[in-house]
């Protein structure tokens, strides 16, 4: 008799199928880097040769632009699935799909969250932020980008079936995340000044397993009713 | 068998898909050997296989990757995949990227997870949309296989179908009384 996958082996099925599928759509992922490399290096180009504004802004600077670069990126989570009718396919499946979600969602930040992790120390280097702060920005990115995915998942599943939902996905999600945007720079501003950051830091921390814990099955949720 | 049959716009996809689950119903329940199926969630869809209007497979993964997939979201049937594209003649398409391959041939692959699944009930929207007469007299066959094994299927379809009478009931929507 046949037996069917365990919820390990699907949830990194799906992972992989679509860190495939973003493999094989390069240009398309590349977009929010190159979108978040781009607004950082206007910046001095733009406020002129005033090195210690530029270190004093950079940690908003380098958040702001995280932020955008997520938004940017967070129709491709359910977009094409939702065209091709893969969607339906996910939701039908024999897993709880709120498990599969979160392998969709894995993948986004593996594509989009974390090269932002990795050019971040370069861009921090380039406005001249203090070496003391950049473990600090590292640490907030690392924490924040996922509750990015997480929440974003949430406003996109909601909005897949519209036909224009790019306003409406801004207007839903972008006050979910003025709370990231505020600890994450307050923190690195914190440590530029030589503070204390803990207080962020578990901040951040408590919004991310909050949102590990409650998005998937909000997205699923969200996503039932789309289909439908 | 269950044949659903009608006019445009009568409701035949929609009564599909509240079969599914994926749409709600107005009123009324939806009951698999007596549970409801919103109860029953995986227990219910490891036991189905639904083919929509959209062929829900992905244009940048090839054909196998395709039927993996099906597979590993559904409950695997003890079938070779190779097999599997052998019968619905894709065979030869194995690694072909599916956005490469012509409208029948991305509806066959959407057909083939029907064999690459091990599933009791087949929920069938219009599942000869694009296929040529000897690919869609294939298919019935098949269904004629799936019904011996005391499988289930419904379906609509607006194509004539080669299938034993005695095997095959006709729910006629949207009629004037």
């Amino acid at each position: 008799m046949s037996q069917r996958l365990s919820l390990t082996q699907a949830f990194v099925f799906l992972l992989r199928r679509d860190l495939l599928l973003a493999l094989r759509n390069r240009a398309e992922y590349a977009m929010p880097l190159l979108f978040f490399v781009l607004v950082i290096t206007l910046f001095p180009l733009a406020l002129g040769a005033l090195p210690e504004l530029l270190a004093r802004i950079a940690p908003g600077i380098i958040w702001v632009a995280a932020l955008l670069a997520a938004m940017l990126s967070l129709d491709s989570i359910f977009r094409s699935d939702f065209d091709d009718g893969s969607l339906e396919q996910i939701l039908l499946s024999a897993h709880p799909v709120a498990v599969l979600v979160l392998a969709k969602v894995s993948a986004h930040w593996l594509v989009t969250g974390l090269p932002l992790l990795i050019v971040a120390p370069l861009l921090a280097e380039m406005l001249g932020m203090p070496a003391a702060a950049q473990p600090t920005l590292l640490l907030t990115i690392l924490i924040g980008t996922p509750i990015l995915s997480l929440i974003g998942a949430i406003g996109v599943a909601l909005t897949v079936g519209l036909r224009k939902g790019g306003i409406i996905l801004s207007l839903l999600v972008l006050p979910l995340y003025v709370p990231v945007l505020i600890f994450a720079a307050s923190a690195t501003e914190n440590a530029a000044m030589g503070f204390e950051v803990s207080a962020q830091i578990y901040m951040l921390l408590a919004f991310l397993f909050l949102s590990i814990s409650l998005s998937p099955w909000a997205t699923a949720a969200a996503l039932r009713m789309s289909a439908s | 068998m269950l044949v659903v049959e009608g006019p445009n716009g009568c409701g035949k996809t929609s009564l599909l898909r509240i079969l599914t689950g994926l749409r709600m119903a107005d009123g009324g329940e939806i009951l698999w050997r007596g549970d409801p199926i919103d109860r029953l969630a995986g227990d219910y869809y490891e036991q189905v296989t639904y083919v929509g209007h959209h062929d829900g497979v992905k244009h940048e993964l090839s054909c196998l990757e395709n039927l993996r997939l099906a597979r590993a979201m559904g409950m695997p049937s003890m079938a070779d995949l190779d097999d599997v594209l052998e019968q619905v003649n894709l065979y030869a398409y194995g690694e072909t990227e599916v956005g490469s391959l012509s409208a029948g041939q991305k509806r066959r692959l959407a057909l083939a997870r029907l064999l690459a699944t091990d599933s009791m009930l087949w929920i069938l929207d219009e599942p000869f949309t694009s296929l040529d007469k000897a690919s869609m007299s294939m298919f019935a066959s098949l269904f004629e296989q799936h019904l011996q094994r005391q499988g289930l299927i419904v379906m609509t379809s607006h194509h004539d179908i080669s299938l034993p009478a005695q095997s095959v009931q006709h729910l006629q929507l949207g009629m004037q009384s």
